[in-house]
């Protein structure tokens, strides 16, 4: 762990993925995990979307939560305080409308204690039906992550989650980091419908492979920049495939639903020295 | 020894009950915890990564430190038809007890349990808790026809009264409801949200056990959202699994509900 790098491990969990975090932590010991990632946070409060809000797809979920939050004030004063309590090390999830409301919120977020990092969600699956600041050219990623770095506190680590669409992949994030990002999350759920027509994210497996090639485009084209691999992982293999690909870190999102412990688990399983049993470590 | 846990359970036995799959699986630590009202959740396989939510029905102590938790399985899509399969000594993940379970009255009281369909299961425990506490106990029990009424014999041994109305519950519920003080429903939402209505305005206080379609079951995904009203009457949005499935009647938003 260092300034520079606040994850004691590389396994996090993926945002929107692991509840308010006290949910999460009836499974887990969230400091054993890198990070917690919190779901989107956005200026004002947000009730979410219609439902059917899940869908199973053919190992994945199509999703459209829409954003569901309680807005960075309620965040700061409900949500952030349980979550530093039960020692996780707390990557904040933002989405902004505009690109004052990013400059707001990494200004007041940057300036709240147990803050680790922002992760600025440039690659929600809808950004036109959620309302969100478009992020879809290189340039515009480039304005947010200009407007949240300037206001943003040193010290506080700045990441930017990109979709997985390797075709415009390398180029925003090429375009992230010169505007200032620290690292890189590759990527969202992908932009796909519910039975309904509704738009909305496939996550999970379904996946995986998307993500992993778009993993190892960035961390080829920008070899100085860290990579955080995200999507379809389910276990370990799937984790080490990413860091092979030259991720430094990876998030677990959709199989916390499957299995509440898969994110613990995970990173037990990387770690290098296998935690001694307990009992075990004054013999 | 409150939370859930996140186990791999072991089917012991497993039957037929008329139109149902009665489970008896063999999951550490879920029995132990578990409290009227509450549900677990099934993994079916890595190709369907919802999870498939069932009410606790019974839990039977094995000796050791282990308990069996008893679920009713109705077959309905992939993943009930999957559990319905299972032979004994079959292994699935199972998490739980999940969920706010309902709240016992503090005073012995007159209570009222409407259980329609396989939900009948989630008042099977509490039909005991509550005649343990010296409540008055009367049952009314639905299906849609005689196969999906649960287990009407042995409610029979258990509850006092038990009034079996096959295909629609709501005249048994409205004749029996000026003599109770708590109502518990555990049934399709049409039923709950009769019995709300029918509560709505008296002093009879009424539990509900919700079930939404619900994704992680554990409050992880937000894919189950109830509307409510607060005590001043203003809107929000809670999550199914563990802000319920119980829920005081008159804390939903029926309207706003799907
Ligand atoms: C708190 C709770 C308790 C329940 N208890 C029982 C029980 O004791 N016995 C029983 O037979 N059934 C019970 N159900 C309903 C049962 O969970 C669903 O019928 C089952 O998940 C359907 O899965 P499937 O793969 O067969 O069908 P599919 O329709 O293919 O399911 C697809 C997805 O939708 C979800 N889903 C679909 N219908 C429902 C539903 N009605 N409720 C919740 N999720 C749904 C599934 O979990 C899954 O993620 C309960 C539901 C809830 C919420
Ligand atoms: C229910 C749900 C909610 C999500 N909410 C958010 C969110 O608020 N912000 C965000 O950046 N990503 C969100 N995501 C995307 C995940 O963080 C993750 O990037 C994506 O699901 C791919 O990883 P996975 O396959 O491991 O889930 C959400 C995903 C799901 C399934």
């Amino acid at each position: 762990m260092s300034a520079d790098w606040p994850f004691g491990n590389p396994v996090l969990t993926a945002s929107g993925c692991g509840g308010t975090g006290r949910d999460l932590a009836a499974y887990g010991d969230l400091s054993e995990l890198g990070g917690f990632v919190t779901r989107s946070v956005t200026l004002q409060p947000r009730p979410g979307g219609a439902e059917p809000r899940i869908v199973e797809s053919p190992s994945g979920l199509v999703n459209a939560i829409g954003l569901q939050n309680p807005g960075v004030t309620a965040f700061v004063r409900e949500e952030l305080p349980p979550l530093v309590e039960l020692g996780a090390t707390v990557v904040v999830s933002i989405a902004g409308h505009s690109l004052g409301e990013y400059a707001e919120l990494s200004r007041t977020l940057g300036r709240t204690d147990g803050v680790a990092a922002l992760e600025v969600n440039l690659s929600v699956p809808d950004p036109v039906g959620s309302g969100l600041f478009d992020a879809r050219e290189p340039f515009q990623a480039a304005s947010v992550v200009g407007s949240c770095r300037r206001d943003l506190r040193a010290g506080v680590l700045l990441l930017v989650k990109l979709r997985s669409d390797v075709v415009r992949v390398v180029e925003t994030a090429k375009a992230a980091v010169e505007a200032g990002a620290d690292a890189v999350v590759v990527g969202n759920a992908l932009p796909a419908a519910l039975p309904d027509g509704r738009p909305g994210g496939l996550s999970g497996p379904a996946i995986r492979p998307q993500a992993l090639r778009c993993v190892a485009e960035v961390a080829r084209a920008l070899p100085d920049t860290a990579v955080i691999g995200c999507g379809g992982i389910m276990d370990a293999d799937d984790a080490r495939a990413h860091l092979d690909a030259g991720a430094r870190a990876v998030q677990v999102g959709t199989a916390l639903f499957h299995d509440p412990t898969s994110a613990f688990r995970i990173a037990r399983e990387l770690a290098p020295e296998p935690d001694p049993l307990p009992g075990e470590d004054d013999a | 020894m409150t939370g859930p846990v996140h186990v791999t359970a072991e089917v012991l036995a497993t039957k037929t009950l008329g139109a149902y799959r009665h489970l008896s699986l063999v999951a550490p630590g879920v029995g132990e915890r578990s409290r009227p009202g509450s549900f677990l959740a099934v993994s079916v396989d890595d190709g369907h990564l919802g999870r498939r939510a069932f009410w606790i029905h019974r839990v039977a102590p094995m000796g050791g430190h282990r308990a069996v938790v008893e679920i009713v399985v109705e077959e309905r899509g992939p993943g009930t038809r999957a559990l319905a399969a299972l032979p004994v000594g079959a292994r699935v993940d199972v998490t739980g007890p999940l969920g706010r379970p309902f709240a016992l009255p503090r005073d012995p009281a007159r209570c009222l349990l409407v259980g329609e369909g396989y939900a009948a299961a989630a008042l099977t425990s509490l039909a005991e808790r509550l005649r343990e506490r010296g409540c008055g106990v009367r049952l009314v029990l639905g299906g849609t026809d005689d196969a999906h009424l649960l287990e009407p014999l042995a409610a029979r041994r258990s509850v006092g009264q038990v009034e079996v109305a096959a295909g629609d519950v709501t005249a048994a519920v409205l004749r029996a409801l000026p003599e109770v003080d708590v109502v518990y429903v555990a049934a399709p939402t049409a039923t709950l949200r009769f019995v709300a209505g029918a509560v709505a305005g008296s002093e009879t206080s009424c539990q509900v056990a919700l079930e939404r379609p619900l994704t992680c079951a554990t409050g992880l995904c937000q894919g189950c959202p109830v509307p409510v009203l607060d005590d001043a009457g203003d809107p929000h949005v809670v999550r199914a699994c563990v802000d319920g499935p119980v829920f005081r009647c008159g804390l939903v938003d029926w309207e706003a509900l799907g």
